[in-house]
């Protein structure tokens, strides 16, 4: 039988480079037109891009005369300004107890984000942090000078107002999310109408209503600052998200645990405090690291409002009449900033869907 | 029997109030609950009915027939200093809903290609479109707008030395000008053709589908109502005498004259929207793709169904019913993220009301006008978006 049928060709290369090449790049014609489009997009953009940013770019100047001289970009600009942009109008002296602040909020990130650290304790670590960077964003004490919260600015603030706001939006939103799964009509009506109140309308609406209208709201006499009244609303407005991240979780726990929970005679906050919320919250860690980077992202909108986070202290830097027309410079310099510390979130939270996943995929 | 309990089975214990029953606790709780939201509500307005008089605040919605007296840059329908503020916050309404559909309906596109691109056997297209979604989504929206408005009113030239990257298309520091169909009857025609198409095309797809049912007989839909679409407004052109000339914008001493204009402010916030808005909706497609699972490729292969056909006629539908919900979400924020024009001074109805705010004194009136806007556009196209997607859903037998 063997003997007959004719001995097939071997294969076409299958490793190698060029083999990747052919498959991966010129596979079919229509894959091949898509290769040469997509070469020619990067011909087109990437040549220019590189002259402008480092060929022909200042990375020093005294002046800005001297970086107009040339038409790349003019580096020396965030050189000039960085302190500035980082820790807005805070004593030039005290800029290391922002600093500090900064680093202590991020490592607090950090530690969250470890799954050794999920434990109770969590709780009072952050407890800690957060009076920490307290006393060291005002001062007063420990031989500190006190720094009025309008001085605050730049990167300390974005995040001071991105953490704070989720930490305090957590218990808030947990609550609303177990309300809104309540059999109690009425609390459940209150807390849906929340939720969709809140998701409904945009940030900046939330922003101009805790700028013009709280003072309005408040007994006479009775004054909140401007700062606070912001944080205000980035929680409001954090909470009603969190609360629908957390609803999720809380529909995705299979029925029997509820009956299981209330046939061992638990009542209704053991039930939910010791079986459902710690299956529920491990669930929706995940959508609420996409949560927090939205948060974080959101944050630069108090700009509207006239706030000195880090997009605000950037605008401030552009108008300086000495170093005019170098926005872009300007602007890819915080993009970077926010893309590091939102792109990092966002690897942790893809590997930690992973780490959690337990189907099939192909 | 039922009407008297008493005369069968046990005999129920008699009710008495206790603490130590579910229903009296829950009644309860709703008490405390509603009397606590009650209260915190009459201190609130209480708060500000004193606060309003003391500081001569007028309050209701008397304001809006009055003079605005501000202008108003750009809008579909024109506007005066003299014109009222009822016509102001209706302007600025329409500016927020040209924004939103325009850039729905081109992130949508954007997202799709980019979304099917990152599926892509081609290594340097998957990579490519994969750099293009981490570096958007991961920048604020409103760093995008202030670059982009940046991009156009300080690096692009003046009118004078505007670029010009196809005939009639002009790109400079007032924006960008593109050639229009000039004031022609045939070009009316054109757009009824166009509307008249849109309603065959529906009513050709109910009826192609009706007839598959009944016989089994398919009909290229498809292509039909691609044909409508085209034909119909070019058989207008031609019908209202196929003029060839259109108003095509050209230098006129600092300026430029004629043609249809995309202000700085207009194309930098439809630019930043649809392109963080495609990131998002990418990474929507991507996963509704994925989530068929892989067996089904392999069952419509089976039956010998072309690669176009798979895609059509297995894959797509039911990667719809996964994509729906988010895609809802993200044209929600598409609509709601329109208000950061007021970052750049595109007149949207965040913008106007803040302005008449302003001018007024009249914070609650000018955001509850503000919310009012928002809360019906959502809850307008969360509707709309469950009902296609009850439309669309699996029907369980």
């Amino acid at each position: 039988m063997s003997s007959v049928s004719e001995s097939l060709p071997p294969p076409t290369t299958a490793t190698g480079p060029v083999a990747w090449v052919r498959d991966k790049l010129f596979s079919s014609p229509l894959n091949t037109v898509l290769t040469l489009l997509s070469v020619w997009l990067l011909l087109m953009t990437l040549p220019p891009l590189v002259e402008w940013g480092l060929i022909n770019a200042h990375f020093t100047a005294a002046t800005s005369a001297e970086c107009r001289a040339s038409p790349g970009a003019c580096w020396a600009f965030i050189g000039q300004k960085y302190r500035f942009i980082l820790f807005g109008i805070y004593p030039y002296d005290e800029q290391w107890r922002p600093l500090l602040a900064a680093i202590i909020l991020t490592s607090l990130i950090v530690v969250s984000c470890m799954r050794r650290f999920w434990k109770p304790r969590l709780v009072g670590i952050w407890a800690v942090g957060l009076t920490l960077v307290g006393i060291l964003m005002w001062g007063g004490v420990f031989g500190l000078t006190y720094v009025e919260n309008t001085n605050w600015g730049g990167l300390p603030l974005t995040l001071i107002l991105a953490t704070f706001g989720v930490a305090f939006a957590f218990p808030l939103g947990v609550l609303l999310a177990l309300g809104r799964r309540s059999r109690m009509p009425a609390i459940k009506t209150i807390c849906v109408v929340y939720i969709e109140l809140i998701r409904g309308v945009p940030l900046i609406s939330l922003l101009f209503m805790s700028s013009v209208m709280l003072p309005l709201f408040l007994p006479e006499g009775f004054t909140i600052d401007k700062l606070l009244r912001a944080q205000i609303a980035i929680i409001m407005f954090a909470a009603a998200y969190i609360a629908e991240v957390v609803r999720g979780g809380l529909q995705a726990i299979p029925k029997g645990q509820y009956e299981g929970a209330d046939s061992l005679g638990l009542s209704y906050w053991q039930k939910m405090g010791l079986v459902i919320l710690p299956q529920a919250l491990k669930i929706v860690i995940p959508p609420m690291v996409s949560l927090f980077i939205a948060v974080f992202k959101d944050t630069s909108l108090v700009v509207i409002i006239g706030i000195f986070d880090l997009m605000n202290a950037t605008k401030t830097s552009l108008v300086d009449p000495a170093w005019r027309g170098f926005s872009i410079e300007a602007y890819l310099f915080i993009s970077a900033i926010y893309f590091v510390f939102c792109y990092s979130m966002s690897k942790y939270s893809q590997q930690l869907e992973k780490q959690l996943a337990t189907g099939h995929k192909r | 029997m039922a009407s008297n309990p008493m005369s069968g089975g046990q005999k129920a214990p008699a009710r008495r109030l206790s603490w130590n029953d579910p229903d009296v606790r829950s009644v309860v709780y709703q008490i405390v609950a509603l009397a606590a939201v009650g209260l915190i509500g009459w201190f609130l307005v209480s708060n500000t009915l004193y606060n309003l008089q003391t500081r001569n605040i007028a309050s209701g919605f008397d304001f809006l027939s009055r003079e605005a007296g501000f202008a108003i840059g750009e809008g579909p329908i024109p506007f005066e200093p003299s014109d009222t503020y009822a016509r102001a916050i209706l302007v600025g309404l329409l500016n927020t809903l040209r924004i939103a559909v325009i850039g729905i309906i081109l992130a949508t596109i954007l997202g799709t290609i980019i979304g099917i691109a990152r599926l892509s056997k081609n290594w340097l297209v998957a990579k490519l479109s994969s750099i293009y979604v981490e570096v958007v989504r991961n920048v604020p929206l409103l760093l995008q707008l202030f670059f982009w408005y940046a991009i156009i009113t300080e690096t692009m030239p003046g009118p004078r030395s505007a670029f010009h990257p196809l005939p009639g298309i002009f790109i400079s520091n007032r924006g960008i000008k593109l050639p229009a169909p000039s004031d022609h009857f045939a070009f009316d025609l054109a757009g009824l053709g166009f509307l008249v198409a849109l309603v065959l095309a529906v009513i050709v797809s109910h009826w192609a589908r009706k007839r598959q049912d009944a016989t089994g007989q398919p009909f290229p839909v498809w292509r039909t109502a691609i044909a409508l679409v085209i034909g119909l407004p070019l058989l207008g052109w031609i019908i209202g005498g196929a003029p060839l000339e259109l108003d095509v914008p050209r230098l006129q001493g600092f300026n430029f004259v004629g043609g249809a204009t995309l202000t700085p402010e207009f194309a930098a916030l439809l630019a930043g929207l649809v392109i963080y808005t495609a990131g998002f909706i990418a990474e929507v497609v991507r996963s509704g793709i994925q989530a068929v699972s892989h067996g089904q490729w392999e069952a419509a292969e089976a039956l010998g169904l072309k690669r176009d056909q798979v895609l059509r006629l297995v894959i797509l539908p039911q990667a719809l019913r996964v994509i729906i919900p988010p895609m809802t979400s993200q044209y929600l924020n598409i609509t709601k993220n329109s208000s950061l024009a007021v970052a750049i001074g595109y007149p949207d109805i965040v913008s106007v009301a803040n302005t008449t705010l302003n001018q007024t004194g009249q914070a609650i009136e000018g955001i509850l006008i503000i919310m009012a806007v928002y809360l019906t556009i959502s809850l307008s196209i969360s509707v709309f978006m469950n009902w296609y997607n009850k439309h669309i859903a699996l029907v369980e037998r």
